[in-house]
C-alpha cells in the first residue's frame, strides 16, 4: 500500500521506507530467479529487476479505489498493493497459499480487494480493460483512477492503439481517469525500440488519440515520485486519461529461462548498472545527510528478513488441492 | 540417416527450401537478432540476411496479414508465432482472409503461407499460454493443419507446408524442440493427409497426434508387457486433410478404439475421429469410441493441477479397460 511517508523527496528519515521496500523488491525477484534455477518455479517468471523506481513510485500515489493493470512483469507492483510478500512468492511457487490459490502463477498476480486487477501474460490484452475499468469508475461516481502499465513492446499492438483512442474519446466528457504508465526499457524481449517502430517518441504515439503525456526518468525514485503524485492528481480531477514514458532499463534478461542476450552488449547493461536506482536511492539518501553506511545495512537486512520468509512460507506450504482445478470456472462453480 | 532434434529438424527443412527457392520469406517476433524464442530459427538470418528473416514487432495481426499479401503475390512467407496463443491476435486474418480469400476471389487469388510455432502444453505457462489449436483451426475450411511429432515428419511436413499452395496452419510440439531423431536426408517430403502407423497391433487402435502419440506408445508397451494386449498406435500427423483409409483398416481390424487428445474434448478433434469411426465402421466395433481428453478447465499454473489437467497414462489404461470390457 501507499507509504506513510509524506511529500516525494529523499531528504528525511521517512524516506527509508521506500528504501525498503525498493530493496525487498530485488531481493525477492532475486530469491524468485534462484527458486526458478532450482525448479521451485515453473512455466515463465519475468522479473522487475531495474525497474523498481516505476512500480514504487507510481503506486506511492496510488489510493483506496483506485485499480490498475500491468503485464507478466507483475511481482512488484504486486507485492506493494498486497503488502503480502508470503502470498506472492506462495503463487510462484504453486501453492494453494498464493495470492491466486496457485492457479495464475507469476504472470497472473491478483489482489482486488487492494485494486490489484492483474497481470496478464498476452501483450496488450489488458490494456482496453483498463480503459473500460476508467469508465466504470466514474459511471460508478467514483474518483477513483486506473493505471495502466504497459511495456514499449505493447504499443505497437493493436490493443493499444483501439484503447487509447477510446480513453482519449471518453476522456473528452471527463469519464475515462486512465494514467497509461509506459514502462520504456528500451526492449520487447530481443527487440529495441528502433528495430520495433520507426517513430522511436514513443509518448508522442499518444497525440494521435488526444491525451497528453510527458517523460520521467523511471531510474530516479525522486523524479518518479514527483511525476506520480502530480499526475495523478490531475487524472483524478479531470476524469481525461495522461500517459508518462517512464525511461528505464531491464538489468536482467528477459525471462528467468533466457540466457543467450545477443541484442544487446554487456557494456550497454554495465553502464545502465550504475544508474540502478537502488544505488540512486541510497546516494540521495546518504548525501542529504539522513543515514550512513551502517543504517542503509540494517534496512537491507530487513528487507532480506522479509524475503526468506517468504521462500521459507512457500517452500512449506501446500499444494492446492486438487479439487481447485475444477472451481472459478464458472459463477457457479466458485472456490 | 543422420540424427537430430525436433528443433534442427526444422530449420533444415526451412533452410533448404530457403537455398532452393527464393521466394521463401521469414517473419515473426524475435526470429532473427535473437535467434528465436525457441532457437528454430537460429542462424537464418545470417545465411539469408534481413530481407528474408524479417524480425517485426509484437503485432501479430498485422504482420500475419502481411505475409498473407506477400502470399498473394507469390512469395511464401513461413511465419513464426512465437507460440500459438497469440496467434487469436491473428485470428482475424487467418481465418477472414488467409483460408478463404482462394474461394470469395473466385480462384483468382492463391495464399501459399506457412505459419507455425509451438503448440500445446505441459510446462506450467497456465491459462493465457496454454492451449491446442488442432480443433480451432481444424474447423475451417481452406486451411490445413498438420501436427507433427517426431523430427522426420517435422522436416517431412514442413518441406509439404511450404511448397502447399494454401495456408498451412504447422503446429509444433513445443515441448520436444529437443527431442532427437532420425531425419532422412534431402528432399524427403512427408506428404499432408496421410497418418502413421507409430506401433502395429491387433487388439486395440490407439490414436493421438503430436506429443500425446508418445504418451501412446509408452501405454502401449505397458499394455503389451503386462496385460498381453497388442495396441495399434497411430499419429494422425495431419489434422486436415483428415487420413480415414489409415484409421478405418486399423479398427477393422482391432474392433476397438481410443481416441486422446491434450485440447478439450467438446467440439474437438477427437470428437470428429470417433464420429468418423462410428458413421463408416459402425458394424466393425466391438465397443463405443473412447475419448481421452484434457479436462474442461482454462490451464491452471501449480503443477499437481496442470498434471491433473491433461490426459495420463492411467486414463488412458482405464479407457483401454473400458474397450476391452475388462474390470477396471
Ligand atoms: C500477443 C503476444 N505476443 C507475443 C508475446 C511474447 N512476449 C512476451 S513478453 C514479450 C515482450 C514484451 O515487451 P514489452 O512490452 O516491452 O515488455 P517488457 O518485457 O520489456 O517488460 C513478448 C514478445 C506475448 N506474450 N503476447
Ligand atoms: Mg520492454
Amino acid at each position: 500500500m501507499a507509504s506513510s511517508v509524506s511529500g516525494t523527496r529523499l531528504d528525511n528519515a521517512t524516506a527509508l521506507g521506500w528504501y525498503r521496500q525498493i530493496v525487498m523488491i530485488r531481493l525477492f525477484e532475486e530469491a524468485a530467479q534462484r527458486a526458478f534455477r532450482q525448479g521451485k518455479i515453473g512455466g515463465y517468471l519475468h522479473v522487475y529487476s531495474g525497474q523498481e523506481a516505476v512500480a514504487t513510485g507510481f503506486l506511492d500515489a496510488f489510493r483506496d479505489g483506485d485499480k490498475m493493470l500491468t503485464a507478466y512483469r507483475d511481482h512488484a507492483h504486486a507485492l506493494i498493493l498486497s503488502d503480502d510478500p508470503n502470498a506472492v512468492m506462495a503463487e510462484l511457487f504453486g501453492r494453494g497459499t498464493g495470492l491466486v490459490k496457485g492457479k495464475g502463477g507469476s504472470m497472473h498476480l491478483f489482489d482486488a480487494a487492494h485494486g490489484m486487477l492483474g497481470g496478464y501474460g498476452i501483450v496488450g490484452g489488458h490494456i482496453p480493460l483498463g480503459v473500460g475499468i476508467a469508465y466504470a469508475l466514474r459511471y460508478q461516481q467514483t474518483d477513483g483512477i486506473v493505471h495502466v502499465y504497459l511495456g514499449d513492446g505493447a504499443i505497437h499492438n493493436a490493443a493499444f492503439h483501439e484503447a487509447a483512442n477510446l480513453a482519449g474519446l471518453w476522456g473528452r466528457e471527463g469519464l475515462n481517469p486512465t494514467l497509461f504508465i509506459l514502462e520504456n526499457n528500451q526492449y520487447g524481449m530481443g527487440t529495441s525500440v528502433e528495430r520495433a517502430t520507426a517513430m522511436t517518441d514513443l509518448g508522442a504515439k499518444f497525440d494521435s488519440y488526444g491525451i497528453e503525456h510527458e517523460k520521467v526518468d523511471g531510474m530516479d525514485l525522486e523524479a518518479v515520485l514527483e511525476c506520480a503524485h502530480r499526475v495523478t492528481q490531475r487524472v483524478r480531477e479531470t476524469g481525461k486519461p495522461y500517459a508518462v514514458e517512464a525511461m528505464t532499463y531491464r538489468l536482467v534478461p528477459h525471462g528467468a529461462g533466457d540466457f543467450l542476450e545477443r541484442y544487446r552488449s554487456k557494456d550497454e547493461v554495465r553502464q545502465w548498472r550504475e544508474r540502478d536506482p537502488i544505488g540512486l536511492v541510497e546516494r540521495k539518501l546518504l548525501e542529504a545527510g539522513v543515514v550512513d553506511e551502517q543504517r542503509l545495512g540494517e534496512i537491507r537486512d530487513e528487507a532480506k528478513r522479509i524475503v526468506d520468509e517468504a521462500v521459507r512460507f512457500a517452500d512449506e506450504s501446500p499444494e492446492p488441492p486438487l479439487s481447485e482445478l475444477h472451481t472459478d470456472v464458472y459463477a457457479d462453480t466458485a472456490g | 540417416m543422420p540424427v537430430m532434434t525436433y528443433r534442427e529438424a526444422l530449420r533444415t527443412a526451412m533452410a533448404e527450401e530457403m537455398e532452393r527457392d527464393e521466394t521463401v520469406v521469414q517473419l515473426g517476433e524475435d526470429i532473427g537478432v535473437y535467434g528465436g524464442t525457441h532457437l528454430v530459427t537460429d542462424g537464418l538470418l545470417d545465411r539469408f540476411g534481413p530481407k528474408r528473416v524479417i524480425d517485426t514487432p509484437i503485432a501479430e495481426g498485422g504482420f500475419t496479414g502481411a505475409a498473407i499479401g506477400m502470399a498473394m503475390m507469390g512469395l511464401k512467407p513461413v511465419v513464426e508465432m512465437m507460440t500459438w496463443n497469440f496467434s487469436f491476435l491473428a485470428a482475424d486474418q487467418i481465418i477472414q482472409n488467409a483460408a478463404k480469400l482462394r474461394y470469395f476471389s473466385g480462384g483468382q487469388v492463391s495464399v501459399p503461407l506457412v505459419i507455425r510455432g509451438p503448440n500445446g502444453g505441459g510446462v506450467q505457462l497456465s491459462a493465457q499460454h496454454t492451449h491446442s489449436l488442432e480443433g480451432f483451426y481444424g474447423h475451417f475450411p481452406g486451411l490445413k493443419v498438420v501436427s507433427p511429432v517426431t523430427p522426420a515428419d517435422a522436416k517431412g511436413m514442413m518441406l509439404s507446408a511450404i511448397r502447399d499452395p494454401d495456408p498451412v496452419i504447422f503446429l509444433e510440439a513445443g515441448a520436444l524442440y529437443g527431442t532427437k531423431g532420425e531425419v532422412p536426408a534431402g528432399d524427403a517430403k512427408v506428404p499432408f493427409g496421410t497418418a502413421r502407423v507409430a506401433r502395429e497391433g491387433s487388439d486395440i487402435t490407439l490414436i493421438a497426434y503430436g506429443r500425446q502419440v508418445n504418451l501412446l506408445l509408452r501405454v502401449a508397451e505397458k499394455l503389451a508387457k503386462e496385460e498381453q494386449v497388442q495396441a495399434e498406435v497411430i499419429d494422425l500427423r495431419s489434422i486436415r486433410p483428415f487420413d480415414e483409409a489409415t484409421i478405418l483398416a486399423s479398427v477393422r481390424k482391432t474392433n476397438r478404439a481410443v481416441v486422446v487428445q491434450e485440447q478439450w474434448r467438446w467440439y474437438s478433434v477427437a470428437s470428429e475421429v470417433a464420429a468418423i469411426i462410428q458413421e463408416q465402421a459402425f458394424d466393425d466395433l466391438d465397443a463405443p469410441v473412447e475419448r481421452v481428453s484434457g479436462e474442461e478447465v482454462p490451464a491452471p499454473y501449480a503443477r499437481n493441477l496442470e498434471v491433473a489437467a491433461f490426459p495420463s497414462e492411467q486414463q488412458i489404461v482405464d479407457a483401454v479397460h473400458r474397450a476391452l470390457y475388462r474390470g477396471a
